[in-house]
């Protein structure tokens, strides 16, 4: 593999792992809450097309982010109802979001655009544009630093970085802020909280709002950046990607990164080689696909460091003493 | 304190959680500019209104029994299997090894080994999940889902190495014998002289998913094993005072879960493809937890739930074909049936308590002051 | 009780509260002086916890008020008990247990939105909290690191932090080592010079008469007496506490003792948590009479009944029948405890002794469905199952006698005598029972200890734990005291009293031997 397409594949990598790390600190947010979330993919399938769909109508991608962001939102709202407020099977919750977003997205494409379940392709102000760098152009010519900073760091959408600085960001949010500390309290043992003084329904929702709007996020950048336009069941399985990174990183926004790294990392060189061969084997591109699950089945083992989820993850909160 | 009564449980809670779902739906339907009376119309006379519908119908059903029981008897032992999408594929490969192993002379010989192909495959798939969570607690869930990707994968691979006949371009297996080929409905009822259209890919699998409904009743509720596995899902605490073992349930239901949810392949693998292709469960492994909540884990509810849905997306494909409505539509009417009887039971529930609860008061005050 | 000379500091007048038809407190005042130290003590069940919960917030009294330093005070939530300066240490901690002492303590209470300027006022405060009060913990450690008698102290840390000025203790001891009870000790007497008031929610005498000033005694859901604890002793208080009941005697012959049935030797179990709960035990049960197990909640019984039912492991030996048994858990569960001659009428019977959403009928078979005579070869009689279950419901007078029924439907009694019956149609050697009559009506009480006499006199043995002592009085032929994990002694019941036992029960050796009670 040459130094070019090294670059290509790392560039690849990052747009691949963007929706990923948008989605898994989304279920991050709301697991540490106590809020399993499995219906991360049907968040963002439901903000993928409702985003295209508004950046189609009005031309604007910001309007179509901002109509993702709701989508998402609605959605999430239906899952803290049905885990917090009635205490229902969060997993069912999740299982009837992903159900209703898969269905409703391509009845309503068919409804207002009659292309059989897509949204007219975006282009021009419809979608993200790549952000160049200062100096992109001029610094190719320097050996492996300019090609490097031209591909790899320079030329992404904005999403991308927003999605990067969301590590950080949700670091201090989560490790060094008062609600951040609520947050994590709330997941591991609510009654804490409760006797606290602190309000666990309030804490969770919040949670599973920040959740909404990542995963609107994570959506919009899938049809608006990504791609151009939504598809049928688009997401393709990525919200269960980010659910494995998720506990791959057990539950930590740095790891998370890693993890989503790692996971577009193999989707990259899917995606560019099929049969990677290796000399002495070829792996199969399926076995790529395969690799984040069984991955997560083996950290879900205990075999390589045990991954232990928030205590009182996909409880109620009863009170009681 | 006060409980409702049993048969507000079984029949009236879920019967308002439906009716919920299909006014969501109507609106739905009004909302995409057309007409809920006019759609349920179509539906009803495209998946019942002829022995051609009716064949799809029970086809459907067929699949989602199999899966539906796969979830409900999980359920029981206080269990999520949300895998039987991938267990239904394996489901696929082990049917098809099976037919593919040996010119069958007859189905009659080729579908008892096909049902253990089936099962053993579906069971295996299962077994992994089911032994995590027993030794290791991991959550049955979460490696379930894992598993139904990993599922997925394998089977492309096999698919396109191996299983595929040299010089094909589709991927997919060879055709199976043609000893292997299930008698269908019309076949079965035309031997009796009662005509049914020949089109329906419903085939003798109906019947194998009725006498699985009648076995896991019979599990349940006639044998000892499954006294334990109830007795466990309801009470792991009661369950070790009584010396029921949590791994040896685990593992049973789990296994038994795997396999009926194998068993669908028969239908689908055998009975209507007659060879593996990919993506032969479509859903229905996703399906079933919905037949299973719908149909509150009883088998005989199962049975209905199963013929609901299989209603629905009979129902719903004919909807597509005379009107501009997708098929899609079946999958939301399916969310929100999940939904109201499962994610939202409380919200329906809680106000039955209450009205019967007001009512129980207003009776005691009644012959308090009859007294 | 003296006229109070300033202001009490918490009183409390004419609070009820029922959960259905359950009244747990009646009609409760108290009031307790600042800058002293009020005890409750009553038995498990006495609604002391219930009385607490109320004054924390937790639950809404149905009738009473409230008096905060002489100011009338809702505490609708526990926000607004702690508003009030109140700070509540729970018998189950409620830390957080993966953060640090320091995170557990601003939590709720922090300074702003961000963590850093918290943590470093919290430290600062901590360390001179740590000083005042001799409460030294590392602020960076993990809880889960930590013993649970350092946990408590972040409890207390955490309502001090709070500036509580009022704070109360549920069972604290339960918890703790001797050792760590005594610090514990010296640490609320350091609160109290320091002007705070506490009160201390306990079951043992000793922890009253040691630190208290004074001490209201709970039985029932009532408040039955409020005194000086300097004017009175160990004797009144556990009478008032247990309380002159009327004496169900059950009429019975006396015993004739055979063989040795059980015999437990130098038993030890160590729960989940690695505390030792059974510290090294010896008896035996013999055939026909019954061995009363007393003791207050807590102090090993269960453990005890745990790893005799087979379903707790444990170390040391027990001979069932001159056979040795599996503690191990490798080779024994409940099944095989069963086939060897022991039933238990465990004494939870609704979280373990039955399966409340089953029905009366499935009930009977729980424990023995692999019984030859409940199946017809591979399938379950449930023909069989029901009409046997008629028959015992209709032996132990069960109302409704309705095998359809589920248990969830019965009473409490009717609940029990079901298990009863099924334990004891066994016939077994050798018969566990559990609070036999916990939570059980008074005419159900007799029938059920006539049952267990019964079997008793067909020559079986029986070990009998419960924590009502009248039930041990009227019923076992030898009362052993458990305290602590240990025996504090055997008695026979013609030659103790309740005083004695009482006192035993709590920890204090009333003969010239102190020595024995550690």
């Amino acid at each position: 593999m040459d130094y070019a397409t090294l670059l290509q594949v790392l560039d690849s990598t990052i747009r691949l792992a963007t929706p990923l790390l948008l989605a898994c600190l989304a279920g991050l947010y709301s697991e540490r809450a106590g809020i399993f979330d499995i219906g991360l993919e049907g968040k963002m399938l439901a903000a993928a097309f409702l985003s295209a769909a508004i950046a189609f109508v009005t031309g604007s991608v910001w309007l179509g982010l901002l109509a993702g962001i709701a989508a998402s939102m609605a959605l999430s709202l239906i899952h803290g109802l049905a885990s917090i407020t009635f205490r229902g099977n969060q997993l069912i919750s999740g299982v009837a979001i992903n159900f209703l977003a898969s269905g409703l997205t391509v009845l309503i494409a068919q409804a207002w655009f009659a292309q059989g379940g897509r949204t007219p392709s975006l282009s021009g102000a419809g979608r993200f544009s790549p952000w160049e760098w200062p100096f992109s152009e001029a610094i190719i010519p320097v050996p492996l630093v300019g090609p490097l900073y031209s591909e790899l760091i320079s030329g992404h959408t904005a999403i991308v970085y927003l999605a990067l600085m969301m590590v950080p960001v949700s670091w201090y949010v989560l490790f060094r802020t008062r609600f951040g500390l609520r947050l994590r309290a709330v997941g591991e043992n609510p009654a804490a909280v409760d006797t606290a003084g602190v309000s666990v329904v309030g804490l969770r929702f919040a949670a599973v709002a920040i959740c909404g709007v990542l995963c609107g996020i994570a959506g919009a950048y899938l049809a608006t950046s990504l791609q151009a336009g939504f598809v049928k069941e688009m997401t393709a399985g990525r919200g269960y990607i980010a659910l494995a990174a998720l506990i791959f990183a057990k539950w930590r926004p740095w790891y998370a990164l890693y993890a989503c790294l790692l996971f577009g990392f193999l989707q990259a060189v899917a995606l560019r080689f099929q049969n990677l061969d290796l000399g002495l084997f070829v792996v199969p591109v399926e076995f790529m696909d395969a690799l984040p699950y069984i991955l997560t089945v083996v950290i879900l083992a205990g075999f390589v460091g045990k991954a232990i989820p928030p205590r009182a993850g996909g409880e109620p909160y009863v009170k009681e003493r | 304190m006060d409980r409702i009564p049993n048969w507000a449980d079984v029949l009236l809670v879920p019967l308002i959680s439906l009716v919920l779902a299909a006014i969501l739906s109507a609106v739905v339907i009004l909302a995409i500019g057309e007409n809920p009376v006019e759609a349920l119309g179509y539906m009803v006379e495209g998946a019942l209104g002829s022995t051609y519908g009716w064949g799809y119908t029970l086809y459907y059903a067929t699949n989602f029994a199999f899966t539906g029981l796969a979830v409900a008897i999980a359920f029981h032992a206080s269990l999520f299997n949300i895998g039987g999408e991938g267990q239904a594929t394996l489901g696929g490969l082990g049917v098809a090894l099976v037919c593919l192993a040996l010119p069958w002379p007859h189905w009659a010989l080729a579908l008892p080994a096909a049902v253990i192909g089936g099962a053993a495959f579906g069971a295996a798939w299962a077994a992994i999940p089911a032994y995590l969570q027993a030794k290791r607690g991991s959550h049955i869930v979460i490696t379930t889902i894992m598993f139904n990707y990993i599922a997925f994968a394998l089977i492309i691979y096999l698919l396109n190495n191996g299983l595929k006949p040299v010089g094909q371009m589709e991927s997919s297996s060879a055709r199976f014998p043609e000893g292997t080929n299930l008698p269908t409905l019309h076949e079965m009822l035309g031997a009796i002289g009662i005509p049914f259209s020949q089109a329906p890919p419903v085939n003798i699998s109906l019947f194998l998913a009725l006498a699985a409904a009648y076995g896991v009743w019979l599990l349940l509720w006639r044998t000892p094993l499954g006294f334990e596995i109830r007795a466990f899902g309801k009470s792991e605490p009661a369950g070790k005072y009584a010396g029921i073992s949590s791994f040896k349930i685990i593992m049973i239901t789990m296994l038994i879960s795997g396999g009926l949810a194998g068993l669908m392949a028969i239908n689908t693998v055998m009975g209507e493809a007659e060879r593996l292709v990919n993506n032969s469960v479509q859903n229905a492994g996703f399906i079933g937890i919905a037949v299973a909540l719908m149909g509150r884990s009883h088998p005989l509810g199962i049975l209905l739930a199963a013929l609901l849905f299989g209603f629905l997306v009979q129902g719903g494909a004919e909807l597509a074909f005379w009107t501009s409505i997708p098929t899609e539509l079946i999958i939301v009417i399916q969310a929100l049936v999940i939904l109201f009887t499962g994610a939202l039971d409380n919200m329906v529930r809680m106000p039955v308590e209450a009205l019967f609860r007001a009512r129980g008061r207003a009776e005691k005050a009644k012959s308090v002051a009859a007294e | 009780m003296t006229a109070p000379a300033i202001e009490p500091a918490i009183e409390l007048k004419g609070i009820s509260k029922a959960f259905g038809p359950v009244q747990a407190n009646k009609d409760i005042s108290i009031s307790v002086q600042p800058g002293t130290i009020h005890g409750i003590i009553g038995e498990n069940g006495a609604g002391k916890s219930t009385l607490m919960s109320i004054l924390y917030g937790f639950y809404k009294a149905d009738a009473g008020e409230i008096f905060i330093r002489g100011q009338k005070t809702l505490i609708p939530d526990s926000q607004a008990a702690i508003a009030a300066g109140i700070g509540m240490v729970f018998q189950h901690f409620k830390l957080v247990e993966n953060f640090t002492v320091l995170e557990n303590i601003i939590l709720g209470a922090e300074d702003g939105a961000l963590l850093t300027p918290s943590l470093a006022k919290a430290r600062k405060l901590l360390k001179e909290l740590a000083d005042d009060y001799g409460l030294n913990v590392d602020p960076d450690a993990l809880v889960e690191n930590l013993s649970v008698g350092y946990q408590q102290r972040i409890e207390i840390l955490k309502a001090l932090y709070r500036q509580a000025d009022i704070l109360i203790l549920d069972e604290p001891t339960g918890v703790l080592t001797p050792a760590e009870a005594d610090q514990l000790f010296r640490i609320l007497g350091r609160l109290r010079e320091e002007g705070k008031t506490i009160i201390l929610i306990t079951h043992k005498l000793r922890e009253i008469m040691d630190i208290t000033d004074t001490v209201s005694v709970m039985r029932r859901g009532e408040m039955t007496a409020t005194v000086k604890t300097s004017e009175t002793s160990p004797t009144e208080l556990a009478e008032l506490m247990v309380g002159r009941k009327v004496l169900l005697r059950v009429d019975k012959k006396p015993a004739t003792p055979g063989a040795p049935v059980l015999k437990v030797e130098n038993l030890r179990v160590v729960d989940s948590k690695g505390v030792e709960r059974v510290k090294g035990i010896n008896f035996e049960v013999r055939a026909g009479e019954i061995l009363g197990l007393a003791g207050v909640a807590g102090n090993g019984q269960s453990e005890l009944l745990e790893v005799l039912g087979g379903y707790r492991t444990a170390e040391g030996l027990i001979v069932m029948n001159n056979e040795e048994i599996d503690l191990t858990g490798a080779k024994s569960d409940g099944q095989s405890r069963r086939s060897r001659g022991i039933a238990h009428v465990p004494e939870d019977r609704q979280r373990e002794g039955l399966i409340m959403d089953f029905m009366a009928w499935e009930n009977t078979a729980f424990g023995y469905h692999k019984d030859e005579r409940y199946r017809k070869g591979v399938l379950a009689d449930n023909v069989g199952i029901r009409a046997d279950t008629a028959e015992k419901m209709e032996r132990f007078d069960v109302r409704p006698p309705n095998p359809k029924l589920a248990a969830k439907n019965f009473s409490g009694g009717n609940q029990q005598k079901i298990v009863l019956a099924r334990e004891i149609e066994r016939n077994p050697d050798l018969l566990l029972v559990g609070q036999p009559t916990r939570g059980v009506d008074i005419g159900a009480i007799e029938f059920i200890h006539q049952q267990i006499v019964a079997l008793r006199d067909q020559g079986k043995a029986i070990l009998l734990v419960s924590v009502e002592l009248d039930e041990i009085l009227s019923l076992s032929d030898r009362i052993a005291v458990m305290f602590d994990g240990h025996i504090m002694g055997e008695r026979l019941p013609d030659e103790t009293d309740e005083k004695e036992l009482g006192l035993l029960m709590a920890g204090v050796t009333p003969d010239a031997n102190p020595a024995a009670a550690e």
